[in-house]
Formats: structure tokens, C-alpha cells, sequence
């Protein structure tokens, strides 16, 4: 069975010029795509991931990186929508790459499907009530 | 003869709890069912309403006097500037003031993150504030600086008072460049990447009263949540403005200067505003009861989307050039379809205006007219309209 998960992953500054994604290739059989990656100045990594491949090779490869330190999380947690501030002005819907942010019509409301979300971050400052937030804890 | 109803009548039937009232979004079916007569025959009022930003808004507010007195000259909320040029301890806050020390576009584009908008809602949720204010002393009012917290109840007066909003149909702004543009019609992606509009269309107040025939002086409103006055028209009041044959224009044309009781609105509906790049404002939710005073009334408040036409401009080049140009019409069926099909192109679209929220804005009018608690203000005066050949001028510079 083939399984596909989007995760945000933290890589201590200890890892960062370890090798580790090729190994997720090499030695689990994974498949990845990045959706985005990036260094800050702490030199600490955060790299957001679609992984797949058979269960036991995901399993492994999973335990892999919890063993090297990385902390990561499942990807729709990482942006999150605060509907109570939400005022449906639709600002942010075209400009939202992966159409996680539409508006539903006849009802012209903003809904946010987190599972299409690639964390770009376009919706956050062009919010102008900010109501989508971005969550760093893991 | 057709109908004919009077203000007098019409509240009259409030007053008994009889009145038959709906949304202009509504009343669009029921105009189709039973025609123009039959619907005039059994409505009597259409609720119309916006929620959008609206840069040109404010409030005056009286703080009470200090001992010793002082005249205040410079004056802080929460370290966004207020007027100062007015009575000792009167103030206004104006929508789009940003805090003092924010960088604004020197690390573009700017955030503006907080300002004279978000002071309003603030205020209006009823949160402290930080007054500060310094002056120069007189003989009759001696204090030089004063640092405090103020909430809305401490105040004398706190009213809203908005020298433009409402605007009659909007810009709908695209960008031709190849960069992409932060502007107050939030972010326009590059090379026709989006369209951005800013109207609730059939639900829009003055789209349903394109002549301005009973939205005028006295007008009772719903605003920000609470009640509130048409007062004057708005600035850049425009009404010789392009019109389509059901006489609604095609772009900017009559605007509304309302006021109302700050202490009686709502942070729901008076909510800051951040645009990315361009600054701070307010998005106000404003509703109009039109009066079904005669069939000519029903066939405006029956106006839907796809007869009323919005102007595409270049925020790109025209419009900051100050030279803007229609570079395309659409129907606000098209625009709230999500796609326009215009210059071989076809874009996504955002609103900017919620839509949602000016119907339930409606519906909340709707509601306080059926239970008597909102009577119809009968207009002293008319707007002026499309035959007082009033131009909208620029700035001579010389």
C-alpha cells in the first residue's frame, strides 16, 4: 500500500549539512517533492515535504528522520485560518497558489481546505484583517 | 394608476409591525415572479448594504477636560496621530493614520500594521486605549502633556462621522506590469495575473438608487452596527458620471458623508485594515432602507449583477499616472463568477467587498424595520444627481 503525507520539517542547525533527503531516496525508496525549504540566520532549516512510498518504506524512513532529531508536523496545521477574524473579502483567494483559499458561491464565503495548503505564505500579509496565521511550533 | 406610497404610510406599517420588507437580493426573484406592479403592489421598503473599506472615515471624540485644563495640540491613541486643530479636548481619528514608528515602505512592502482603523475597532470593542497628548499652555489651560488610558465609556462624545463612503460602483483594478503591485486594491499579480473588485453590486445602496431619488439628507441608516444619518453627499460626489441605459454608472460616480453613535456599533462591523504596501483603513458596514414609494422605485431596487457594468483599470500604469483608462467593461456576474473572459485572457477574481457580509447586513436591516425598531428617515434635502452638471476636478498644480 502506498501512502502520501505533506509534512513541515525542522532541522536543527546540527543537520543541516547532512545529506538527509538523499538518504530518504537511497535508503527508504521515498519519493519527495519540496514545496519549499529555507535556512534562517540561526542556520536552522524548516523544509516542507511531500513524501511517498510503500507503508513500510514511509514507516522507516519516518523513524529515520525522528532518530536524526528533525521535527516535523503534518503540513495543514501549519497555516492556520482564524474564521472569527475571516471577513470573506476574498483578498487573498487570488493569490493563493494551490486554490486552498476559494470562495464558495452562490455563498460568496472564503473557506481554507488545509490539505491543498503548501504553506507558501502569499495569504498571510496580504490579509488585510490578518486572519491566517502562520503556527511554528511543531 | 400604479403605486404609490408615501414615507408617512410606509411608517405607519413599521409602527404596526406590518411592513413587508426585503433584501434587494431578494426582491430579484420576486420582481421576476410578479413582475414590477405586483411586487411594488406588496413591498414596501428594500434593504440595500456594503461591507467594504472605506479609507475616508473617522470619528470626532470629546475626552473631557483634565485638572489642571489643557489644550491639546498633538494628540496620540495608541500612538497613532489624531487632529489636534479643534476644541481643547476634542480630537478626530482618521481611518488610514499609521502608528508612529512603523517603517512603512521603507522595508517594502510594508505591513501597516496598525492604525487609525484599528484604533475605531478598538475603541468600538470597548478596550483601553493610550491617550497621549502634549500642548504649548495658556493662561487658561496650563498642562503641557498628558499620558492615560481612555475607554469609549470615559468619553462625552465618541460619534463616527465618514466624509466619503458607500461609493456608487468602484474601479475594477488589474495590473499590465510585469511586477507585482501592492495597492489599495490589495495585491495585483503581474501580467493580468488577477482582477480585484470593490462593490457589492445588487446589493449596493446607491446601485439600487442610481439617481439618488429617496437616499439623501436624513436618511436613517444602518451603520457600523448601530444606527447612523445620511448627511451630506460624500466627497467626490459625482453623479454626471457614465451611465448605462438602467440609468446605474459604470464606474465611481455618488458617494455618502454618514454619521452615527460610536457607542452604539460594533467591532464586528467596523473592523482595521492592513493593505500590503499601501497602508491602514476601515472596512465599514454600512445598510439603506429604500422606500418602495412607486414602481420606478422597485424597478432600481431590482437591479441585479448582470446589469450593472464595472470599469477594468491599469493600477499598473494609467491609474497612477493619474491617467486611467477603461481598458475593458464586465458585468458583476462575470467579476463574482470568479473568471472574466476579457482581452483574450481569462482571470481569476477577488471581491475585496464581502459580499456575505452586506447580506447580512440586509437581512439585520430587514429585521430591525419588521420588528419596529427602525423607521424610515424622509430625506429634507436630495443628493445632487445627474443634472447638476457637477465635474470632478483634479488638482491644478501651479
Amino acid at each position: 500500500m502506498e501512502i502520501c503525507k505533506r509534512f513541515v520539517l525542522y532541522f536543527p542547525s546540527t543537520l543541516i549539512e547532512k545529506p538527509i533527503i538523499y538518504q530518504l531516496i537511497k535508503e527508504y525508496n521515498l519519493i519527495f517533492n519540496i514545496l519549499k525549504a529555507s535556512i534562517n540566520p540561526h542556520q536552522e532549516g524548516l523544509m516542507v515535504l511531500e513524501l511517498s512510498g510503500e507503508k513500510d518504506d514511509f514507516e522507516a524512513g519516518v523513524e529515520y528522520l525522528k532518530g536524526l532529531g528533525v521535527k516535523f508536523q503534518p503540513l495543514s496545521q501549519d497555516i492556520i485560518w482564524d474564521e472569527s477574524k475571516c471577513i470573506h473579502c476574498g483578498a487573498c483567494t487570488t493569490l493563493c497558489p494551490t486554490g486552498a483559499l476559494y470562495i464558495e458561491r452562490p455563498s460568496m464565503e472564503v473557506h481554507f481546505d488545509g490539505a491543498r495548503c503548501v504553506v507558501c505564505e502569499a495569504c498571510v500579509k496580504a490579509c488585510p484583517v490578518r486572519a491566517m496565521v502562520v503556527k511554528f511550533t511543531a | 394608476m400604479g403605486v404609490e406610497r408615501t414615507y408617512e404610510e410606509i411608517n405607519e406599517k413599521i409602527r404596526r409591525g406590518e411592513a413587508v420588507v426585503v433584501t434587494a437580493e431578494e426582491i430579484i426573484d420576486i420582481v421576476e415572479e410578479k413582475g414590477l406592479e405586483g411586487a411594488a403592489k406588496e413591498v414596501d421598503v428594500v434593504t440595500t448594504a456594503t461591507f467594504g473599506t472605506m479609507c475616508s472615515s473617522g470619528a470626532f471624540l470629546n475626552f473631557g477636560h483634565t485638572k489642571p485644563k489643557m489644550k491639546m495640540h498633538k494628540i496620540w491613541l495608541n500612538d497613532v496621530a489624531a487632529y489636534g486643530g479643534i476644541a481643547a479636548v476634542d480630537t478626530y481619528i482618521g481611518a488610514t493614520e499609521v502608528r508612529d514608528g512603523d517603517p512603512l515602505n521603507q522595508n517594502f512592502p510594508g505591513e501597516f500594521r496598525y492604525g487609525g482603523g484599528h484604533v475605531i475597532q478598538d475603541l468600538v470593542a470597548g478596550k483601553d486605549i493610550k491617550l497621549k497628548a502634549t500642548a504649548y499652555g495658556t493662561d487658561c489651560y496650563p498642562r503641557r502633556e498628558l499620558e492615560t488610558w481612555i475607554s469609549i465609556n470615559d468619553l462625552n462624545d465618541a460619534f463616527l462621522f465618514n466624509p466619503r463612503n458607500a461609493y456608487q460602483n468602484y474601479n475594477v483594478g488589474v495590473n499590465s506590469t510585469n511586477k507585482t503591485i501592492y495597492t489599495y486594491m490589495g495585491v495585483l499579480k503581474p501580467r493580468y495575473g488577477n482582477i480585484h473588485y470593490s462593490s457589492a453590486g445588487q446589493l449596493s445602496p446607491l446601485l439600487n438608487d442610481p439617481y439618488y431619488k429617496t437616499i439623501g439628507i436624513g436618511t436613517r441608516i444602518f451603520l457600523g452596527g448601530g444606527t447612523g444619518y445620511v448627511v451630506w453627499n460624500g466627497t467626490q460626489h459625482s453623479p454626471c458620471e457614465v451611465r448605462g441605459e438602467n440609468g446605474v454608472p459604470k464606474g465611481g460616480a455618488g458617494t455618502l458623508a454618514v454619521i452615527g453613535d460610536l457607542k452604539n456599533m460594533s467591532p464586528e462591523w467596523l473592523v482595521g485594515m492592513s493593505y500590503l504596501g499601501y497602508g491602514c483603513s476601515l472596512a465599514v458596514g454600512i445598510g439603506v432602507p429604500i422606500p418602495i414609494l412607486n414602481e420606478e422605485m422597485m424597478k432600481y431596487v431590482s437591479v441585479k449583477d448582470e446589469e450593472i457594468i464595472g470599469s477594468v483599470i491599469d493600477y499598473g500604469t494609467g491609474y497612477p499616472k493619474g491617467e486611467p483608462e477603461v481598458i475593458a467593461e464586465v458585468s458583476y456576474a462575470e467579476l463574482k463568477s470568479g473568471r472574466v473572459n476579457i482581452l483574450g485572457r481569462e482571470i481569476p477574481t477577488s471581491p475585496l467587498s464581502s459580499y456575505p457580509k452586506a447580506r447580512k447586513i440586509a437581512t439585520i436591516l430587514k429585521e430591525r424595520i419588521q420588528a419596529g425598531n427602525f423607521e424610515l428617515g424622509k430625506p429634507v434635502q436630495l443628493l445632487p444627481s445627474a443634472d447638476s452638471g457637477i465635474e470632478f476636478k483634479g488638482v491644478k498644480i501651479r
